[in-house]
């Protein structure tokens, strides 16, 4: 199991947690302007890297608020948690494995 | 290719077993081949082997950047079954189950295909009625499957607990009596004994590191940790690495990887005569003709390439195991891991072309692609020779989640497949 650090509470069990997949993925501006392969790709395609990758999670059974991670797939270490709406920080780059 | 028979066995037998050879080559890689398979998994080799078979095509490598058989196929609980909801599903994993039939005596290994039954418990009134509206759309689609009362499904598997009382009470079952298991091991080693045979090079510990393409975008060549291989054709089979492999030829997947778990026990005498699934506790079960309890939990809910998935998650199936089936609680187990599952939105298969001229991908088949072994590598073998899918895999293309005709088994079957 996980140790995940929520920045508002702290390091809790990951059971307490919710992921909610990769991070950072924009809802179209102009949903109305979208063909269907960019409606697909936002739909549907992911990054899945084997590597650092941002994704978001919410503390379910803590203060049930979101937050991105930044999170090492091949590994499972957590490098940065971050609040909703911040950049993603520089550490650990992202470059894939 | 010795062939194996009874013949042969006896005289071994007189000889001390000593006459024995290597069951396929370790060839160096040539400069080119016609056809070049990512994944020397059981989709993979299975891949080539009908390449060679059916189609002809007999100039082919597979590489496997660790040995043959030692991911998925290695890892997955053995299971074999066919009663999916959709058309498409049903018609699919059915060719498959044809296949597995017949599977030992064409490739002259025995992959112990044993049909003891799949039987899938309902627990609730929901369950109950999913479960019959399975059994009547597979009758409809030729694919065998019934319902039985909870002292029917106690007399097919006596180890049953369908107490009123139980934790998880049993409220009927659907059996699908032409399910059952088949050595995992030896469905990898049979494909490569027998493709090899035809002349098919299966090349271990070599890495595909990136897949070139030529100014008009079509593939010219895989670059691997042993060299430059040159083909105009790729066939990506590298389950739970699909995203990695395909990112090197610059191509984004609907697809992400999570480990999903699976535990054995200690090995006992026969106590368990078939296989049970419950997906409404997430656990299966059935037991190896070794005497293992062969356990299958669920996969961790973030994108995983570790192979080793969070212990809570078989802790939460052995729980319900044990309150399914009381006797084992005092089983010890003996070893867990996890194996890297690529999962579609639609919980389906893709299999087919991709927007790269000459580069076609096998994936998707997530928590349950074991069963469909034959099948899958018979219908991406005539996509590969053809240029076109078979009849059977034409739905399951990528440009579905383009045009939005999907196959949607992740509501039809909730968790398990």
């Amino acid at each position: 199991m996980l140790l995940v650090t929520c920045p508002y509470c702290g390091p809790r069990p990951e059971i307490e947690f919710h992921c909610g997949g990769e991070a950072h993925i924009a809802r179209p501006a102009e949903p109305a302007g979208l063909d269907d392969q960019a409606w697909s790709e936002f739909l549907f395609v992911r990054t899945n890297r084997k590597g650092v990758q941002a994704e978001r999670w919410l503390h379910q059974h803590g203060c049930r608020r979101w937050f991105n991670a930044l999170r090492d797939t091949a590994s499972d270490r957590f490098l940065a948690t971050y609040e909703m709406g911040a950049p993603r920080p520089s550490a650990g780059g992202g470059e894939p494995r | 290719m010795r062939r194996f028979s009874f013949r042969t066995l006896i005289s071994e037998a007189f000889k001390g077993h000593k006459g024995w050879e290597r069951q396929w080559r370790a060839p160096e890689p040539k400069s080119s081949y016609e056809v070049v398979i990512v994944g020397g998994g059981g989709h993979g080799l299975a891949t080539a082997y009908y390449l060679a078979k059916e189609f002809g095509i007999r100039d082919v490598a597979v590489l496997e950047k660790g040995w043959i058989g030692g991911g998925n196929t290695g890892r997955n609980t053995t299971i074999i079954r066919s009663n999916y909801l959709y058309d498409e599903s049903a018609a699919l994993y059915n060719h498959a189950v044809k296949l597995w039939e017949g599977l030992s005596q064409d490739l002259n290994y025995n992959v112990m295909f044993s049909q003891r039954g799949v039987m899938m418990l309902a627990h609730n009134l929901h369950d109950v009625r999913s479960f019959r509206q399975h059994v009547y759309a597979n009758r409809l689609n030729g694919v065998d499957n019934e319902w039985l009362t909870p002292e029917q499904a106690k007399e097919f598997c006596p180890p049953l607990n369908i107490s009123r009382e139980a934790r998880y009470p049993v409220m009927g079952a659907a059996l699908q009596r032409r399910g059952g298991t088949a050595r995992h091991d030896a469905v990898a080693w049979g494909y490569a004994r027998a493709a090899d045979a035809m002349g098919v090079d299966i090349i271990q510990n070599c890495e595909v590191t990136g897949i070139r393409r030529g100014a008009d975008g079509a593939v010219e060549g895989v670059e691997t940790s042993r060299g430059f291989i040159a083909t105009r054709r790729v066939g990506v089979v590298a389950a739970g690495h699909t995203s990695v492999i395909m990112e090197r030829a610059g191509v984004r997947m609907p697809l992400e990887s999570f480990p999903l778990q699976a535990l054995v026990s200690e090995p006992v005498k026969p106590v368990f005569p078939c296989v049970v699934m419950s997906n409404a506790v997430h656990a299966y079960i059935s037991q190896s003709d070794k005497g293992e309890l062969v356990i299958g939990a669920g996969t961790d809910q973030y994108v995983s390439y570790s192979q080793q998935g969070g212990l809570h998650i078989a802790t939460h199936t052995l729980e319900a195991i044990c309150e399914i089936f009381p006797q084992f609680s005092r089983m010890r187990m003996l070893r867990n891991w996890g194996g890297i599952v690529d999962v579609t939105p639609d919980r389906s298969p893709i299999i087919g072309r991709t927007p790269v001229p000459g580069l076609y991908v096998n994936c998707g088949w997530g928590t349950g692609g074991f069963k469909a072994t034959p099948g899958s590598g018979h219908v991406f073998a005539h996509t590969l020779a053809k240029g076109e899918p078979h009849p059977i895999n034409a739905p399951f293309i990528l440009d579905r989640f383009r045009t939005g005709r999907l196959i949607d088994e992740a509501a039809a079957a909730a968790v398990a497949h």
